[in-house]
């Protein structure tokens, strides 16, 4: 798998990042040799091996359903760059 | 039945499936401990896990976990011992992790199926394709202010089940018979509340159309629908466009659209091939799911009687059609009622039909009326098998049942009470009809005349005129037998 011009600039966008010509030709160059390098992997046999989702053996932790009141308004808007009676304001975004 | 479009050279067929969001009925979220109650004032819902804060990690909620497999077994599905979480990415205000936590190629749940019930006798199942686990997003306003969109957490990282069928539906009416019945399936097991009002249950439909027999056609999705008649609408809307531009020569593009409740019509979303770019991973944060057949027979033997048992229970004790059983089915709330009712005495089980008859008409159309609910009716299951009692033991009416159900309705008090204060114990004494018929014969000879003339249409009138004098009370049966004796003795 090559990275070109027009994967990494749709990477970009996807992450909202921008990225001016220097750098694209950077990250081009750095994601291709790493890919290469996990390319190697290819060369193992993997027909009737189920993917795996993690290496741990550890068991999935989990929790009681316990509600917490955590009134967290104005810690969570704090950081907020806009904000309205309570509300994130963000610029308008329809669908 | 026939399920065909017409078309200018041949019928269509529709082909339907729907994916329904489902949410857990629980008080907290699905990877964190904030609340999931509706209506609370924005943003104060939001742990700094659902606000996505670095560092933050996901905790599962494992009554979560057992509501999805037991939703599972409702719906008759392979549930799987192994699921893993997956980040489905993309960017949008109200996901500020900027993917949301689902399942994508080990769901929770596997294939199952539900049948619907048609009025005609017939049923039909539906498969489901899979059930999986996934976080809610918040919610955003777009029409309070002309320049921006307003955001609130408090339901992002609420627990979804999805829930995908087979494109096995047909006709707009089937997916509203399906969502129904997901709907009640859901709501007996107590998983989710049903309220589609609530958004806590929204479904997107997938549709294409294809010449009957033929190869499906190329779909389009219609996102976000939260009520049956919405979801009638745009199936009804988004086939005849695609019909017509296929008759025009044109081609369907596969595409995601929203449909505008006000107008009817469905539309297509904008930044469609970016928002289909969903990038799914394993999430590194959690590890896979697992669910042994222990814990899954636990939750198996927790399953209350479900619509489809407890319809055939009433069929086969109560000697109901399936249409009445099924009526009675479909909401938990109904059947509890009738159930109440039906048990309060032990002489009622003779008299089911009636039963069926007062709960889903009469008192129905009050409640209707009234804009109230079955769970808080004032009239309780005891009253009202007190009222049918004396209704199939002649001591009122059938008429007068309706006014003391009524009266019971807005005044609170039993059926007994109002019939002793009104006096409206029926006159079932054959010498006190006979009276009141001999003087409705006195008093109108010339209408006797015409009766026995042949013009028995007047029977009708002498009936009248005798509930008349006795304000309704007299048996109906007893005053109608008396008559005609009484008229044609004359002759």
């Amino acid at each position: 798998m090559k990275i070109d011009k027009n994967t990494i600039n749709k990477i970009a966008r996807l992450s909202r990042i921008k990225l001016d010509d220097k750098e694209s030709e950077d990250y081009i160059k750095d994601l291709n040799s790493i890919l290469d390098w996990v390319e190697q992997l290819n060369e193992v046999n993997t027909e009737n091996v189920e993917p795996l989702s993690n290496i741990s053996s550890s068991i999935l932790p989990k929790r009681e359903d316990v509600s917490k009141d955590t009134n967290s308004s104005e810690e969570i808007l704090e950081n907020a760059p806009d904000k309205l009676e309570g509300f994130f304001a963000v610029p308008k975004v329809v669908e | 039945m026939n399920n065909l479009i017409k078309g200018e050279k041949h019928d269509w067929e529709m082909v339907i499936g729907l994916e329904i969001h489902a949410q857990v009925k629980s008080n907290s979220k699905l990877f964190s401990s904030s609340s999931t109650k509706f209506g609370s004032s924005p943003n104060s819902q939001v742990s700094l896990v659902d606000a996505a804060m670095p560092g933050m990690l996901p905790v599962i909620n494992k009554y979560c976990v057992e509501q999805a497999v037991k939703t599972g077994v409702g719906l008759n599905a392979k549930i799987n011992n192994y699921s893993v979480f997956d980040r489905k990415n993309y960017f949008y205000a109200d996901l500020p992790q900027g993917y949301q936590i689902s399942q994508y190629k080990y769901p929770i749940v596997g294939e199952g199926k539900v049948t619907i019930d048609f009025k005609d006798g017939t049923s039909k199942d539906i498969r489901i394709v899979r059930l999986h686990l996934e976080q809610d997003a918040g919610k955003s306003l777009h029409d309070q202010n002309p320049s921006k969109t307003y955001v609130d957490l408090n339901r992002s990282g609420v627990a979804l089940m999805e829930i995908v069928s087979e494109p096995d539906i047909r006709t707009p009416d089937e997916a509203g018979m399906y969502i129904s019945k997901i709907r009640s399936i859901l709501m007996y097991l107590d998983t989710c509340d049903g309220n589609m009002q609530e958004g806590s249950l929204r479904a997107d439909v997938n549709i294409s159309v294809r010449k009957p027999g033929y190869e499906y056609g190329t779909r389009c999705e219609i996102k976000n629908l939260n009520s049956i008649k919405f979801i009638k609408q745009a199936i009804n809307y988004e086939a005849k466009r695609q019909i017509e531009i296929l008759e025009s020569g044109g081609s369907i593009e596969q595409n995601t659209m929203l449909f505008n409740t006000s107008t009817g019509k469905t539309r297509p979303m904008r930044n469609k091939e970016e928002a289909h770019d969903y990038r799914y991973f394993p999430d590194p944060d959690l590890l896979p799911l697992e669910i042994s057949e222990e814990e899954i027979g636990k939750i198996k033997s927790s399953i209350p009687e479900l619509p489809d048992e407890l319809k055939n229970k009433f069929i086969e004790t109560y000697k109901l059609s399936n249409y009445d059983a099924s009526v009675l089915t479909a909401e938990k709330q109904t059947s509890d009622y009738f159930n109440e009712t039906i048990n309060s005495d032990p002489e009622l089980k003779n008299y089911a039909k009636i039963v069926v008859n007062w709960i889903t008409s009469e008192l129905f159309s009050l409640l209707n009326k009234n804009n109230q609910d079955l769970n808080n009716s004032p009239v309780s299951p005891e009253n009202l098998g007190q009222l049918i009692k004396l209704i199939s033991t002649n001591e009122i009416s059938g008429k007068i049942a309706k006014d003391v159900l009524e009266d019971m309705f807005s005044s609170g008090k039993t059926a007994r009470q109002i019939v002793d204060e009104k006096g409206l114990q029926q006159v079932t004494d054959q010498g006190e009809i006979a009276k009141v018929i001999d003087e409705v014969i006195a008093e109108n000879p010339k209408m006797v005349e015409q009766y026995l003339a042949g013009k028995d249409k007047l029977l009708g009138f002498f009936v009248g005129q005798a509930m008349k004098l006795t304000k309704g009370k007299a048996n109906p049966k007893m005053l109608n037998d008396i008559l005609k004796q009484k008229l044609n003795k004359k002759n």
